[in-house]
C-alpha cells in the first residue's frame, strides 16, 4: 500500500515543514466604524467598576453620569458615522465580516441609543416612591438576591440599599441590541441575542414592588427565551451545515446558487435544502419570539406586567426595534432567494399575529398587558412591511419602529406616575376618572393612545401608512385589509382607556398622579413631542429612513 | 404668492381653538367670547371666499399647493368648487349660532379641580372640528381629506362623550353611562369605516400613483389612467363605505340616533348639520369623480338603501318618544333623500341634493337648537312631558314651527325646493324611485306635526305653567336662521347659480347626461 493511499489527516502529518507555518493573521478590527458599540459596552464595563469602588452614596450619581454619557456619545458616533457616508456609499463590513456599517444598522443603532436614554431617564426616577427611611428610592429592588418578605430584605430597605447595578445592565442590553440588526453573520447574531437578553431577563426579576409576580416573570421569560435561543442556534447550526459558513453574504450565495465549490468536511450536507429550510425557519422563528409575534408571544404579557414598568417600556421598544432589524436583515440579506418559501408563512404568521392581538387586548383589563397585547398587534403591522420584499418594506419598517418605539417608551413612562398606595396602580378600573383629576397626564397618555391607534396626525398614523402602503405595492393588499380591520378592533381598547379616563367617574379611593422628576417628566416630553412631530412632519424622518433602506452584503 | 384664503379659513378656528383651550380656568366668559369672535371671523373669511369664487370659472379655484409628505405622494392641496363653497359657507356660518346656543351648556357644575376646565374644553373642541370640517371640504388631495376626515373624529367624539345632555330621565350616573356609550359607538362606527377607507386610499395610490384629484381625473378622462374594473370597484367600495356610516346611510346609520340623543342640541347640531355633510360631500366629490364606472354600476344598490334610508327613518321618526331622537330619525330619511339625489345621476338631482345638504343644515339646526332650548327649560326629552307651550311661550312654539316645516319642506321654505330638485331628478330617470321617495315626505309631515301636536298644542302641562319664552341670546340664535330659511326658500337663485356649474362638472366625469323629456312620446 503506497503513502497516498493513506487518509489525508495522516499524510498531513507525515509530511512535516515542507513549508514554515503560517503566521496566524491578527483580525483587522475597525474600532472607528465600531465605536458606538465599543463606547456602549465599555461604559457597561466602567459601570461595573463603579459598582465594585465608589462608594455607595456615590453610586446612584456616578451611574446616571456614566449610562448618560456613554449613550449620549454613542449617539453622537452614530450621527457621525452616517454624516461620513457610512450609512450610503461608504456602507460596508467591519470586524472581518462579522459586523455591518450600513444604512439600517446606523438607523436602528440610533434609535436604540435614543430609546436607551429615554429609558435611562425612566430607570432614574427616584421621586414617585415616597422614601422609606429618608432614602430616596426608585422601581427597583433593594438588594435583588434577598428573598421577597424576609428579613434580609427589610435590613437592606432600611439600610437605604439600591440596584444601581441596573445602569449597567441597561447598557449591556443596549450594546447588545445595537449588535443585532448590524450582526453580518450568524454566530454575531446568536452572541449579540445573549448579551442583550441575559440583561433583560436580569431586569425583568428586579422590582421594588410585586416582587414575587417580577421574578415569576424573569423565570418565563428566562426559561422561554432559552428555548427560542436553543432555537436560534439549532438553526445556526443546520445553515452552517447548508452553507459551510455563518457569513451572511456566502449564505446567501449558496442559497443563490452562485457558490458551487462544496467543503470536504461538509460534503455530506452542503447545498441539502431540507438543512436549508428547517435551519432558516428555526433562526426566524427565534426572532419571532424576540418581536412578539404570534404564536410566539405567549410571554409578552406575563413579562411586560411583571417586569418593573421602566425596563417594560425599555423592552418594549427596544427588544422591537433591535429583533426586527435583525428579522430584516436575515430575510433580506440572507434569505432573499428563499423568498417563496418565507413569504408566505410569513404572511400568514402577519395576519395571525395582527388578528390575535388585536382581540385577545379587548378582554385585558390591567393597563400593562393590555399595552403588551397592543404590542403584539403593532409586531403584526410591522410584518406586514417586513413582507414587501422592496426598498420601501425596508425604510417603512425603520420609520415604523422608530415612531412606535417612542410612543411605547413615553406610554409605560406615564404608567409609572399612576399610583396608589400598592405602588403602580395598573388596574383599569383605577385609571376611572383620571382625566378630571389630572388633565395633563391623561391628556398626554390619550396622545399615546392615539397614536397606537393610528389617527391621523399621529406618528402611529404615519408609520402604519408606510407599511400598509409598501405592502400593498409589494402585493400583499389582502394583509392590508386584514390590518385595517385588526386597527379597527384595535381602537376599541385604546379608546375605552380613554374614556375611562375622561369620561367615568373618578372613584374616591383612586389612585393618584405622583408628580415626578424633571427624569420621568422629560422622558414623557420626549416620548410626546416625537409622536406629535413624526405625525405632523414626518418628511425628514421618512428621507432618513428611506435613504438609510440598503443593506450591505 | 397670493395670500393662502383657504388656509387662512381653516387655521383661523383652529388657533382659535388652542387660543380658547389656552384661557385660564377662571375666565370662562372669556373662552365664550373669543370663540364666538374666532367664529364669526371664520365666517368673514368664508364669505370672502364666497364672494372671491366665480362660479363660471375654473373647476377649482383659489388653489393652494404646498408640499407636505413628499415622501408619501401628499401635498397640502386645496382648492374649492362650488359645492365646497356652499357647504363651507354653510359650516362658517353654523358655527357661530351653535357657540350662541351652547353658551351655558358645559359651564362646571361643580369645581372638581382647579386644572378642570370644561367649558374652554368644549369650545376649543368645536372650533377644532370647524376647522377639520372646513379642510375636508377644501382638501383636493385624497389624503389630505382623509387625514381630516378621520381626525375630526376625534373632538368629536370628547364633544359627545365629554359635554352630554343634562335633560336625562335615569339621573347623572345613567346619563354618564349612556353618552359613553353614544360616544365609542360613533368613533367606533366612523373608525371602521375610516380605516376601511385608508386601504383603499392605500390602493388608489398603487393604482393610480398619485392622491391629487384633479391629476386623477384628469387621467382617467384622457385614457392615460386605466384601472380594471375590479380595482375601480373594490376602491369605490372602500371609500362609499367609509362615506355611507358618516352620511349616515342604512343599515349603517344605528350611531347616529345615539349620538344625537345623549349630546347636547348644539353638538348635535354640529353632527348632523355639519360633520355628517362630509360624508354626503365626500360620495359627491370623491366617488362619482374618482370612481365614475363603479359609481354606476352600485348605482341600483345606493338608490335602494337610500330608499330604505328615507322610509325607515321616517317611519321610526313617527315612533319616537324622545324629541331629539325624533330629529335624528327624521335626519337618516333626509340624507336618504341627499344620496339618493347624488346617486340618481341627473344635474337636477345632484344640485338637488347639494342644496338639501344646505338647506337640511340650517333647518334642522333651527328645529334642533328650538327644541334644545326647550328641553332645557323642562329637563326632559321626552315628547309625553310637553303640552300646550303654545300658550306660556308662543314664540317658542313659532320658532319651532317654521323650524319643523322646513324640516317637512314646506313650498316657501328652502328645503322644498332641493326636496323637489331632488325629486325631479329622480323621476327623470327612475320614476319608480321617485314615486317611493315621496312617500317621505308624507311621512315628515306626519312626524313634524304630530311633534308639534303634542308638545305645543292642548292643555298646559301643570309643570310648565311658568315656562319663560325664548331669550335674547336664543332669539339671536333662531331669528337669523328662520330668516335665511324664508329667504332661500324664495330666492335660491344665489345658492344654485353657485352649486349649478360644479354639478356639471361631476355629470361630466361620470360621462352621464340628463335623460331628454318624453314628453314628445306620450303625445
Amino acid at each position: 500500500m503506497s503513502a497516498s493511499a493513506v487518509h489525508g489527516l495522516w499524510t498531513d502529518l507525515a509530511a512535516p515543514a515542507a513549508e514554515p507555518i503560517a503566521r496566524i493573521q491578527a483580525p483587522t478590527i475597525e474600532y472607528a466604524q465600531l465605536s458606538p458599540v465599543l463606547i456602549v459596552i465599555g461604559a457597561a464595563v466602567l459601570g461595573i467598576l463603579v459598582e465594585a469602588f465608589v462608594p455607595r452614596r456615590g453610586r446612584y450619581h456616578a451611574q446616571l453620569f456614566v449610562s448618560g454619557v456613554a449613550l449620549a456619545a454613542g449617539f453622537a458616533a452614530v450621527v457621525a458615522l452616517a454624516v461620513s457616508g457610512y450609512a450610503t456609499t461608504g456602507a460596508g463590513v467591519a470586524a472581518e465580516g462579522a459586523v455591518a456599517v450600513d444604512g439600517p444598522a446606523l438607523f436602528l443603532q440610533g434609535v436604540i441609543l435614543l430609546v436607551g436614554l429615554v429609558a435611562l431617564f425612566t430607570f432614574a426616577e427616584r421621586r414617585l416612591d415616597p422614601a422609606t427611611h429618608g432614602n430616596p428610592v426608585d422601581s427597583f429592588a433593594a438588594q435583588a438576591a434577598s428573598v421577597p418578605g424576609s428579613d434580609s430584605e427589610k435590613a437592606a430597605v432600611k439600610a437605604g440599599f439600591t440596584t444601581t447595578e441596573v445602569f449597567p445592565l441597561l447598557l449591556f442590553a443596549v450594546g447588545g441590541m445595537m449588535v443585532f440588526p448590524a450582526a453580518n453573520d450568524l454566530l454575531t447574531l446568536f452572541i449579540a441575542l445573549e448579551v442583550f437578553s441575559l440583561p433583560l431577563y436580569l431586569l425583568c426579576a428586579l422590582a421594588r414592588r410585586k416582587r414575587l409576580l417580577s421574578q415569576e416573570a424573569a423565570v418565563k421569560y428566562f426559561l422561554l427565551g432559552a428555548f427560542a435561543s436553543a432555537f436560534t442556534l439549532f438553526g445556526i447550526a443546520l445553515l452552517y451545515g447548508y452553507a459551510g459558513s455563518v457569513n451572511y453574504g456566502r449564505i446567501a450565495q449558496v442559497v443563490e446558487g452562485t457558490v458551487q465549490e462544496v467543503s470536504p468536511a461538509l460534503a455530506g450536507t452542503m447545498g441539502n435544502d431540507v438543512l436549508l429550510l428547517i435551519g432558516a425557519a428555526l433562526v426566524t422563528m427565534g426572532l419571532l419570539f424576540k418581536v412578539g409575534a404570534v404564536p410566539f408571544h405567549m410571554w409578552t404579557p406575563d413579562v411586560y406586567q411583571g417586569a418593573p414598568t421602566p425596563v417594560t417600556g425599555f423592552m418594549a421598544s427596544a427588544t422591537k426595534v433591535a429583533a426586527f432589524g435583525a428579522l430584516l436583515r436575515l430575510l433580506y440579506v440572507v434569505l432573499p432567494g428563499l423568498r417563496w418559501d418565507w413569504r408566505p408563512v410569513m404572511w400568514a404568521v402577519a395576519a395571525v399575529t395582527m388578528v390575535i392581538g388585536a382581540i385577545v387586548a379587548i378582554t385585558q383589563t390591567d393597563i400593562k398587558r393590555l399595552l403588551a397585547y397592543s404590542s403584539i398587534a403593532h409586531a403584526g403591522f410591522i410584518l406586514a412591511g417586513v413582507i414587501a420584499t422592496r426598498p420601501e418594506g425596508i425604510s417603512s419598517v425603520l420609520f415604523y419602529l422608530a415612531a412606535y418605539s417612542f410612543v411605547t417608551v413615553g406610554a409605560f413612562a406615564v404608567v409609572t406616575l399612576v399610583r396608589d398606595a400598592g405602588g403602580e396602580a395598573t388596574h383599569l378600573s383605577k385609571w376611572a376618572g383620571l382625566g378630571r383629576r389630572s388633565p395633563l397626564v391623561a391628556a398626554v397618555f390619550a396622545v399615546f393612545l392615539l397614536a397606537f391607534a393610528g389617527i391621523p396626525l399621529t406618528s402611529g398614523f404615519a408609520g402604519k401608512f408606510a407599511v400598509f402602503k409598501a405592502a400593498a405595492e409589494g402585493g400583499a393588499a389582502p394583509l392590508v385589509v386584514v390590518g385595517v380591520l385588526s386597527s379597527a378592533v384595535a381602537a376599541f381598547f385604546y379608546i375605552r382607556v380613554i374614556v375611562l379616563m375622561f369620561f367615568s367617574e373618578p372613584k374616591p379611593e383612586g389612585p393618584t398622579v405622583a408628580v415626578p422628576s424633571p427624569l420621568t417628566t422629560t422622558a414623557i416630553a420626549v416620548g410626546a413631542a416625537v409622536t406629535v412631530v413624526l405625525g405632523v412632519a414626518p418628511q425628514y424622518f421618512l428621507d432618513l429612513a428611506n435613504s438609510a433602506g440598503v443593506f450591505v452584503r | 404668492m397670493s395670500f393662502p384664503l383657504l388656509t387662512a379659513t381653516a387655521v383661523l378656528p383652529a388657533l382659535g381653538a388652542v387660543a380658547t383651550a389656552a384661557v385660564p380656568a377662571a375666565r370662562r366668559t372669556a373662552a365664550k367670547w373669543l370663540a364666538l369672535l374666532v367664529s364669526l371671523a371664520t365666517l368673514v373669511l368664508a364669505v370672502v371666499v364666497a364672494v372671491r369664487f366665480e362660479p363660471g370659472g375654473a373647476r377649482y379655484q383659489l388653489t393652494e399647493t404646498y408640499e407636505w409628505i413628499p415622501a408619501f405622494g401628499v401635498r397640502w392641496e386645496l382648492g374649492v368648487d362650488g359645492i365646497g363653497v356652499a357647504l363651507m359657507l354653510l359650516t362658517a356660518l353654523l358655527i357661530p349660532f351653535i357657540v350662541l346656543a351652547g353658551w351655558h351648556d358645559a359651564d362646571p357644575l361643580e369645581t372638581r379641580s382647579k386644572r378642570w376646565r370644561p367649558t374652554q374644553g368644549f369650545f376649543a373642541l368645536i372650533l377644532m372640528v370647524e376647522a377639520m370640517v372646513i379642510l375636508s371640504f377644501e382638501a383636493t388631495d385624497v389624503f389630505l381629506f382623509y387625514i381630516f376626515f378621520e381626525a375630526m373624529l376625534i373632538p368629536m367624539y370628547f364633544l359627545i362623550g365629554g359635554f352630554g345632555d343634562r335633560a336625562h330621565q335615569g339621573g347623572e350616573e345613567a346619563a354618564a353611562t349612556q353618552r359613553s356609550y353614544a360616544a365609542v359607538k360613533f368613533l367606533l362606527y366612523n373608525l371602521a369605516g375610516g380605516l376601511i377607507m385608508l386601504a383603499a386610499v392605500i390602493g388608489l395610490y398603487v393604482a393610480a400613483g398619485s392622491f391629487s384629484l384633479p391629476d386623477i381625473v384628469a387621467a382617467r378622462a384622457s385614457g392615460e389612467l386605466e384601472m380594471g374594473a375590479n380595482t375601480e370597484r373594490l376602491l369605490f367600495l372602500g371609500f362609499f363605505f367609509a362615506f355611507a356610516v358618516k352620511a349616515p346611510l342604512w343599515p349603517l346609520h344605528t350611531w347616529l340616533p345615539n349620538a344625537m340623543g345623549e349630546a347636547t342640541a348644539p353638538v348635535a347640531v354640529l353632527i348632523t348639520a355639519v360633520v355628517d355633510k362630509v360624508g354626503t360631500f365626500a360620495m359627491l366629490r370623491f366617488c362619482l369623480g374618482l370612481f365614475p364606472e363603479a359609481s354606476k354600476w352600485a348605482t341600483p344598490v345606493v338608490l335602494v338603501l337610500a330608499l330604505i334610508s328615507i322610509v325607515y327613518g321616517a317611519l321610526l321618526a313617527v315612533g319616537q318618544r324622545d324629541i331629539k331622537r325624533l330629529v335624528a330619525y327624521a335626519s337618516i330619511s333626509h340624507f336618504g333623500f341627499i344620496i339618493l339625489g347624488i346617486f340618481v345621476m341627473t344635474s337636477q338631482g345632484q344640485s338637488g341634493a347639494t342644496l338639501y345638504m344646505v338647506n337640511h343644515g340650517i333647518s334642522t339646526a333651527a328645529l334642533m337648537l328650538v327644541a334644545g332650548f326647550l328641553i332645557s327649560r323642562r329637563g326632559s326629552r321626552l315628547i309625553a312631558d310637553y303640552g300646550g307651550v303654545q300658550k306660556v311661550a308662543p314664540v317658542l312654539a313659532g320658532t319651532f314651527l317654521i323650524g319643523g316645516l322646513a324640516t317637512l319642506s314646506l313650498p316657501g321654505l328652502a328645503p322644498f325646493v332641493s326636496e323637489f330638485l331632488v325629486l325631479v331628478g329622480a323621476f327623470a330617470r327612475y320614476p319608480v324611485v321617485g314615486i317611493i321617495a315621496t312617500f317621505g315626505i308624507v311621512l315628515a309631515a306626519l312626524y313634524t306635526l304630530v311633534l308639534y301636536q303634542r308638545t305645543m298644542t292642548g292643555p298646559v302641562k301643570p309643570e310648565l305653567v311658568k315656562l319663560p319664552d325664548l331669550r335674547v341670546r336664543e332669539l339671536a340664535v333662531v331669528a337669523p336662521l328662520i330668516a335665511l330659511l324664508i329667504f332661500l326658500g324664495v330666492y335660491p337663485k344665489p345658492l344654485t347659480d353657485l352649486v349649478n356649474p360644479a354639478v356639471r362638472h361631476t355629470m361630466s366625469d361620470v360621462q352621464e347626461h340628463d335623460p331628454e323629456p318624453e314628453v314628445e312620446a306620450a303625445k
